[in-house]
């Protein structure tokens, strides 16, 4: 039975008139992962054991009618910066090799609550520090429409794994984009939710006025679904926000009619990508005809997003990946011969380039002298920034921009230019700067096939809104249906 | 003028204060010294990756009461920041702490000599943080150096503590030394900390320098650590004082460090230069959000801060006539001062009962080593009976340390006592008569001396009358009736 590229919703239909079990989805998915997984490198590990009993009990649950939700029974990949008690969890990077955590992230207690079942753990690029995962200790995920190219990244495993048909849905994690980036690169959808809707408790921090978990999926009903099930607050996070939350996919409007859609003007500008504007131009056509107005609408302080992001982002690394010493866990140099060389060493050989290179820019940020001109400084366009969208917001109700500036790159093509690399979410950088939430869905393919994503940005805890839009965009568009040739 | 008396002293001090709250400052651990190594430990105070602090509302209580208690400005709006630095005791290699935004400032204590001068002492600010764990180094020498190997114990990572910066406004040991007093009494008072300095839940770093007398500028300054005790930090100002005053002296420069006591040696050792000083990298904690002091809050807290001991020993001297040592003795703790009161309300003779605790109870106390007068048998009751006996001249003075010692070593009501050992004072005059005839007529040469113009043979005719009715006659009667008789 093929199962791996249903959806969520679908299957959940079959599984209450008991078309099929859990488990049947497991064997498609655990079938196809052996075929396919060992070209897209998309996990680092898989939790095949605990699958098929989580699978079982989801089974109970459902011959019992025991509190059954959309989820209950559904193989979720995991990114592998969110701590799973007892299951190996890395953040592809070689420190934390062997590293068992001996709890388990909110949201993972949240999605084994609805019944979901996890079938391992995601490659990412290493602390989700990069945008093609290519910075994965344990080698980078390929993309499944064209093996020769990045997914994206950091979520490279996580996006990959949905195109493929690895699992039906995945978690990712968002910082700068590395949820909407490889979801634009590999054709699926994925949302970054507004900052303080999901918890962060058990996720391994990179920048923690950014991250931000949220799903990645084949479509935006699915995705709903599983928001749902992840979003509220969180007495672990005081950072996460205490507002109710909807019943996203029961909420799903098929309607645009009289929204107001806008179009900022620096989100189309010299760089990106002719074929990749024509699509998101196409798009932006599709919801015209579905009723919506759109407005040409200014961000002035966009061109500063990259900049600002760069100095805060590293400097909240600097000091989170600090813990990583070679004390309590991960990997400790055994030849050192005093504690600042243990340090050192371990420090030396655990972390990556990409890895060192943020924690550099970072400590530098931070240093007595330079915090006022960087880190302070950044502070205050970040305001800037967020100011931009709160008046850009009084008078639309959603945005549409590209996703990413081009379709999926080369694997190799920018590893070692770490600028270029840094432009490859530049459209993503500012929203997540003011805390938004934001969406890629796909929205057509260029000349070479690859897809474009096209990024729906929305109000402050107005994920609805998004949901709607995108909700709308596959009902009147089969992008989001199309999925890679790869056998 | 001695070499001393020609330079001016000038002492701050930061002391921190560990707060007997039931839990840590950032999760739900036990706050509880020693125990087995690492029991009260879990994720968070472990810093274990993903991770994320919550702020306990009763450190923040507390805080603010302490803020209030010592005259301090309470911030409506207040953050934690991360202060950066590497080592083993400090899981996530930063401390949370607060650094331009601390929930007290600007505040004063008034500090009151022996000689009754009063002086206000400054408070700089009062901030919240968490503490470290600790090392044990396995070492057969005793010196870190030669550690083979250390160990952590966390159980102490993440216990909440105050601390509390003064001005530099102490001009002597003696000043610093009555500050810490204080200081240590209103805390107690507040019943914020348990404020023992043995167990390290009082610690207190000092910052000294010298000036020659009128010089406006500060000296270098030096700061000292490792100060066990009150005393210790007399000593160790004292050492330190002489030390500036011979090199200012000998004409070379202070050099501004950190230096050790060492109570063994009686002396300081530079610990380490400042001018590498370290670059903590502060930063706002992007895991706490800012939060504000709400007046109803601060209300409630306000309502619970007790009288003060500065306030409580003016109105013990106003109200009960005590001499100022006594009063500041008698309100150096909250349960004294109410065992105090409460037993000159019952006898209404505050003079004795003050006289009584001040050298029998307090100073057994001393003896014995106990900490607080609910760990004795004297109750404020007993006292005060006993008191009352005294007044009904039911026993004598005398016989009243013989009734105080049982107390304190049994206890039990002293009227029983005195009925059980009997010792009733004799009132009788039939019998005191008797005595004194008796005496009169075994002493015939002393009769005669005293009837011949020499009365210092009186005393010793009362000392055998009493030692004829075994120290129980009333001894005002004796006097009267001896008097009487020898006319």
């Amino acid at each position: 039975m093929e199962l791996h590229y249903d959806t969520i919703e679908n299957l959940h239909k079959r599984l209450i008139k008991k078309e099929i079990k859990p488990s049947d989805i497991l064997d498609s998915v655990f079938k196809r992962i052996e075929a396919i997984d060992p070209k897209v490198h998309s996990y680092l590990k898989l939790t095949k054991e605990r699958a098929y009993e989580m699978a079982k009990a989801a089974e109970e649950r459902i011959i019992k009618n025991d509190n059954v939700t959309e989820l209950t029974g559904i193989p979720l990949g995991i990114k592998d910066n969110m701590v799973l008690k007892g299951v190996e969890t890395t953040c592809a990077a070689k420190m934390l090799e062997g590293y068992k955590p001996p709890y388990t992230a909110t949201v993972l207690t949240k999605l084994e609550k609805a019944g979901a079942v996890f079938t391992g753990k995601l490659n990412m690029d290493e602390y989700a520090f990069g945008s093609s995962t290519e910075n994965s200790a344990f080698g980078p995920t390929k993309n499944p429409w064209d093996l020769q190219r990045v997914p994206g990244g950091s979520s490279g495993g996580s996006a990959a794994c949905v195109a493929a048909g690895l699992c039906i849905g995945s978690l990712g994690s968002d910082t700068g984009g590395s949820i909407k980036q490889p979801a634009s690169l590999c054709g699926v959808t994925g949302m970054k939710p507004t900052y303080g809707r999901v918890s962060r408790f058990g996720l391994i921090a990179f920048g923690s006025s950014l991250d931000q978990i949220g799903p990645i999926t084949r479509t935006a009903a699915d995705n709903a679904i599983i928001l749902k099930h992840i979003a509220g607050r969180d007495e672990n996070d005081a950072t996460s926000a205490d507002i109710a939350v909807p019943d996203y996919s029961a909420l799903l409007k098929d309607s645009v009619k009289g929204k107001v859609i806008g179009l900022p003007k620096e989100y189309f500008i010299e760089g990106l990508d002719p074929e990749v504007k024509q699509k998101i131009m196409d798009a932006v056509a599709v919801f015209e005809k579905l009723g919506a107005k759109i407005e040409q609408i200014s961000l002035p302080n966009t061109e500063y997003a990259i900049d600002v992001y760069y100095v805060v982002a590293p400097a909240e690394v600097s000091s989170n990946l600090a813990r990583f010493d070679g004390v309590r866990y991960g990997l400790r140099d055994k030849g050192a011969e005093n504690m600042i060389d243990m340090y050192k060493k371990s420090r030396q050989k655990g972390f990556g380039r990409e890895t060192k290179r943020r924690i550099m820019l970072g400590t530098y940020v931070l240093s007595s002298g330079y915090y006022d001109a960087y880190y302070k400084k950044a502070q205050k366009v970040r305001t800037l920034i967020k100011n931009d969208f709160d008046k850009a917001f009084e008078k639309v109700d959603i945005m549409l921009t590209p996703t990413s500036p081009t379709t999926a790159f080369k694997i190799g093509e920018k590893a070692a230019d770490p600028l270029t690399m840094y432009l490859s979410d530049i459209f993503t950088i500012a929203p997540n700067l003011a805390g938004l939430p934001g969406m890629s869905v796909p929205a057509g393919n260029d000349s070479k096939g690859l897809p474009v994503g096209l990024q729906i940005l929305g109000k402050w805890f107005k994920e609805q809104d998004i949901y709607d839009a995108a909700y709308t965009f596959q009902k009147n568009t089969d992008w989001h249906t199309k999925m890679p040739s790869i056998y | 003028m001695t070499t001393a008396e020609k330079y001016e002293v000038v002492i701050g001090l930061e002391v921190h204060v560990e707060l007997s709250t039931a839990t840590k400052i950032f999760c739900g651990c036990k706050n509880k010294f020693g125990g087995e190594p690492n029991t009260n430990i879990c994720p968070v105070c472990l810093g274990l990756p993903g991770s994320l602090p919550v702020v306990n509302r009763e450190v923040v209580r507390r805080a603010v009461k302490t803020g209030l208690a010592l005259g301090c400005k309470i911030a409506a709006r207040t953050k934690f920041d991360r202060k950066n630095y590497y080592y083993p005791d400090l899981p996530k290699a930063y401390q949370i702490s607060q650094f331009d935004m601390p929930i007290a400032e600007h505040g004063k204590i008034t500090i009151v000599g022996k000689d009754g001068s009063r002086k206000e002492i400054g408070i700089t600010r009062a901030h919240m943080e968490e503490d470290a764990g600790k090392l044990v180094h396995l070492t057969k020498t005793g010196q870190i150096a030669d550690a083979e190997e250390s160990l952590v114990d966390y159980n102490r990572g993440g216990v909440p503590l105050i601390e509390i910066v003064s001005e530099p406004d102490m001009r002597s040991s003696e000043e610093a030394y009555n500050y810490l007093i204080t200081l240590k009494s209103i805390l107690k008072y507040i019943d914020v900390s348990d404020c023992n300095m043995e167990e390290g839940s009082l610690r207190c770093d000092a910052n000294v320098s010298v000036r020659p007398w009128g010089q406006k500028e500060f000296g270098t300054k030096v700061e000292i650590k490792n100060m066990n005790s009150f005393n210790n930090v007399r000593k160790a100002l004292d050492y330190e004082i002489e030390r500036q005053v011979k090199i200012a002296e000998a004409g070379e420069k202070i050099i501004q460090e950190t230096r050790l006591w060492d109570g063994g040696k009686a002396k300081t050792f530079s610990m380490r230069g400042k001018e590498g000083s370290h670059d903590y990298r502060y930063f706002p904690e992007p895991d706490l959000p800012p939060f504000e002091i709400e007046q109803p809050f601060m209300d409630e807290i306000k309502k619970e801060i007790p009288e003060l001991p500065v306030q409580k020993m003016d109105r013990f001297t106003e109200k009960y006539g005590l001499p100022l040592y006594d009063a500041g003795v008698l309100t150096q703790s909250i349960e004294t001062a109410d065992f105090f009161e409460e037993a000159a309300a019952k006898c209404n003779e505050p003079k004795l009962v003050s006289n009584w605790m001040m050298t029998e109870l307090l100073g057994r106390m001393n003896e014995a080593g106990t900490e607080s007068i609910s760990k004795t048998n004297i109750t404020a009751d007993s006292l005060s009976k006993m008191i009352q006996l005294i007044q009904k001249g039911t026993i004598s003075g005398k016989i009243a340390k013989t009734v105080f010692d049982v107390m304190f070593k049994e206890g039990g009501d002293p009227e029983k006592i005195v009925a059980e050992k009997g010792l009733v004072q004799i009132s009788d005059t039939g019998a005191i008569e008797a005595a004194v005839d008796k005496i009169i007529a075994a002493n015939p040469k002393a009769v005669e001396d005293i009837r011949g113009g020499k009365p210092q043979g009186m005393g010793f005719l009362v000392g055998q009358i009493m030692k004829e009715t075994k120290g129980k006659a009333n001894p005002q009667m004796v006097n009267e009736i001896l008097k009487k008789k020898l006319g």
